[in-house]
């Protein structure tokens, strides 16, 4: 089992035919991902040669795209200042999930296409600013490599991509159902919470890690909620103990400010929860397989 | 509920913030910026009556520092900027003064605009009891303010202005003047690309005049691209030589106090690498990282030169780890880019000459080691898991 893609999801690319569009489509193809168009008001009607031999259609909007392909997800490569539009399109064409793969959107415009899915109801963001997903096996839809790892029972959340990778590798011995990166922005679509109730839901996955870093609140609240609402084992490892106050690492939302925000509070909350809380990303695979 | 204040981007500071202001019509005193004596009691003189100089730091507690203070007149004025200018507050150095008016206040309120990370949208804070830290405030009496979620699908008008505001108690007889203000604050908000703007305090003064006595703007910089204005209000002041040669060769580094230089890829993994190593430090006399250096995802070798550089420039650096986790970055490239930034800096009469530890994982691992090996680059130690090879770095910074 999975969550949010699988071996059904029929997925269309805005911004398939730009340089990162197209090798990253190329890349989701080779995964086996049904990548089944772009979308591109001014190449409208043409196709694109993605792999040797393979082109794809690319239609004018995602609207047309969904109506030739019965396409359910779109994914993102487009440049920051036509992200808004461009997510405020697929949510318009009703996509069940739009995974938003752009760095560098204004946090105004995300705030923008948040309030405009959550107004429409219908469309789950992931991102912005992330690596995207991947069920192994199934479909990966962003820029997670395939190869690392093939599925299992163990569930993933992440702000961060490159240690997504990390744990994803360490474990790759036993696998994974669905791996998220939810991305680092201020402002999110999917959150640790969203993405730890859909894997308390899914009956394939039986431990969920959880990959937090310094800034903002949402370890917290995921371990409020882990608390209330999470029954399967979940274990967590928070990047940032040696951080310095009022520094930016990276990730807009890698700052800490005053006292919160900081990765001790973070795992103290984690644990208070019941969570297995790892020093570094290799004792939090051991807390895996300990409590597998 | 908690108050967390600023968030990301550019904090401006306090003239460059009223500037923003003035330009979206949210009344401030008249006044101007000074960065010698001579011009503060120029700014002053051009005012007349009694002045407020202001040192302007990027940081609170500027009255109890002894960085605000009111003058009688331009002599005055340039007495006092003479006194503030190098002053030194929460080590921020004040370069710079503002020179204004003297507001004759009869109270004091809190308004601000901010992001809402929780729930992914915006949200606005109001109080008739301003002039505190507001911090303080919601710790201690958070019945005294009001915090209102804003839709950023439909913004802030005047009815929701004026119902913030009462909601933050102010008295009925500020309100219409007041969100007229608040609608001019939140349309600076967006127009400007800000994730906070806060006015504390934000006066009444003895005409029933409301005026915006401090303004606070933090920007967005994803939003650079459509705000060609926001250039000019980039910090010259670079508080680390380091970080500011890191800066000139668009790195991504943040200067630390240790002895282990850190070189790796991703935000997280080098937060976590920065980590292990402290953690693996401690058993070596208290060995700690020196530095936050994210190559990204490319890992070229001109951008390894350049990291290496920069580090290498740094005196307390006594072993450097390399830490790369290859996801779409395979690890024949990264060990092509490291073998290749000895090279580049080898061309520039630069050698390597404190010990490296390199860690390549994932992608094509078993190529890039093989690449490393047989490059045999002096003081290069090739370790294969993070762990171990964080404590390998360690050992050698505590060894050197």
């Amino acid at each position: 089992m999975a969550i949010f893609v699988n071996e059904h999801s029929k997925v269309v690319v805005q911004g398939m035919t730009g340089a990162q569009g197209a090798q990253h489509t190329a890349r989701m193809l080779r995964a086996g991902t049904n990548v089944v168009g772009g979308v591109n008001a001014r190449k409208a009607g043409q196709t694109a040669e993605i792999l040797p031999g393979q082109r794809l259609p690319v239609f004018g909007s995602v609207k047309e795209a969904r109506a030739h392909t019965g396409a359910d997800v779109s994914v993102l490569f487009v440049p920051p200042r036509f992200a808004k539009d461009a997510v405020i399109e697929a949510i318009d064409a009703e996509m069940e999930l739009a995974v938003v793969i752009t760095e560098g959107i204004p946090v105004h415009d995300a705030a923008a296409f948040w309030a405009q899915a959550v107004a429409d109801g219908r469309t789950r963001i992931i991102g912005p600013n992330c690596p995207g997903v991947i069920s192994p096996g199934k479909s990966n839809v962003g820029i997670i490599p395939s190869d690392i790892t093939g599925s299992g029972p163990i569930g993933l959340v992440s702000k961060s991509g490159t240690l997504t990778y990390q744990l994803m590798y360490e474990l790759n011995d036993i696998g994974f159902t669905t791996a998220v990166g939810i991305g680092g922005d201020p402002i999110i679509g999917t959150t640790h919470i969203d993405c730890l109730a859909e894997f308390e839901r899914d009956p394939g996955t039986e431990v969920i890690v959880m990959i937090g870093e310094i800034g903002g609140d949402a370890e917290e609240r995921a371990a409020e909620f882990i608390r209330d609402n999470v029954s399967k084992p979940v274990v967590a490892y928070v990047a940032g103990f040696t951080a310095p106050e009022g520094k930016t690492m990276g990730h807009a939302g890698a700052i800490v400010s005053g006292s919160s925000g900081t990765a001790a509070a973070k795992k103290a909350a984690l644990e208070a929860a019941g969570v297995y809380v790892g020093k570094t990303p290799t004792e939090t695979a051991e807390l895996v397989r300990k409590v597998r | 509920m908690q108050i967390r204040k600023g968030g990301f981007g550019v904090d401006l500071y306090e003239y460059q913030a009223r500037e923003l202001f003035a330009q979206h019509d949210v009344p401030v005193l008249p006044g101007g910026v000074a960065a010698t004596p001579a011009d503060a009691g120029g700014v002053a003189a051009g005012l007349g009556g009694k002045v407020v100089v202001k040192a302007q730091v990027k940081t609170g507690g500027r009255g109890k520092a002894g960085g605000v203070k009111l003058a009688d007149g331009p002599d005055d004025a340039a007495r006092q900027a003479e006194a503030i200018l190098g002053l030194d507050i929460k080590g921020h150095r004040t370069r710079r003064v503002l020179v204004t008016e003297a507001a004759p206040i009869a109270a004091e309120y809190y308004v601000s605009f901010l992001l809402d990370r929780a729930r992914r949208g915006f949200l606005a804070i109001a109080s008739a009891e301003g002039g505190v830290e507001i911090e303080q405030l919601a710790a201690e009496r958070p019945d005294a303010l009001a915090t209102v979620p804003i839709d950023p699908l439909i913004g802030v008008d005047e009815v929701t202005a004026a119902s913030i505001l009462r909601a933050g108690r102010f008295p009925s007889e500020v309100i219409d003047e007041a969100a007229d203000v608040l609608v001019k604050l939140w349309q600076a908000f967006v127009a400007e690309d800000a994730t906070l703007v806060e006015v504390n305090p934000l006066i009444r003064d003895s005409g029933d005049r409301i005026i915006a006595l401090d303004a606070k703007v933090t920007l967005d910089d994803n939003a650079d691209f459509r705000q060609p204005g926001h250039a000019a209000l980039a910090d010259d002041q670079v508080s680390d030589p380091l970080e500011a040669a890191a800066k000139e060769r668009d790195l991504n580094y943040v200067k630390l106090d240790g002895q282990v230089g850190v070189i790796g890829n991703g935000a997280g993994l080098v937060m976590s690498t920065l980590d292990v190593v402290a953690y693996t430090g401690e058993r070596y006399g208290g060995v700690t990282p020196a530095n936050f250096l994210d190559i990204g995802g490319g890992a070229s070798a001109e951008v390894m030169a350049a990291g290496l550089e920069v580090i290498l420039s740094d005196v307390d650096v006594k072993s450097v780890f390399v830490n790369v986790f290859g996801g779409i970055t395979a690890c024949d490239a990264v060990a092509d880019g490291i073998v290749r930034a000895f090279e580049l800096l080898a061309d520039r009469g630069e050698s390597v000459k404190r010990p490296l530890v390199v860690r390549l994982d994932g992608n094509n691992a078993d190529e890039g080691r093989r690449i490393l090996d047989e490059a045999n680059l002096p003081g290069v130690v090739r370790v294969d898991t993070m762990d171990a090879a964080a404590e390998q770095a360690a050992q050698l910074a505590a060894g050197a």
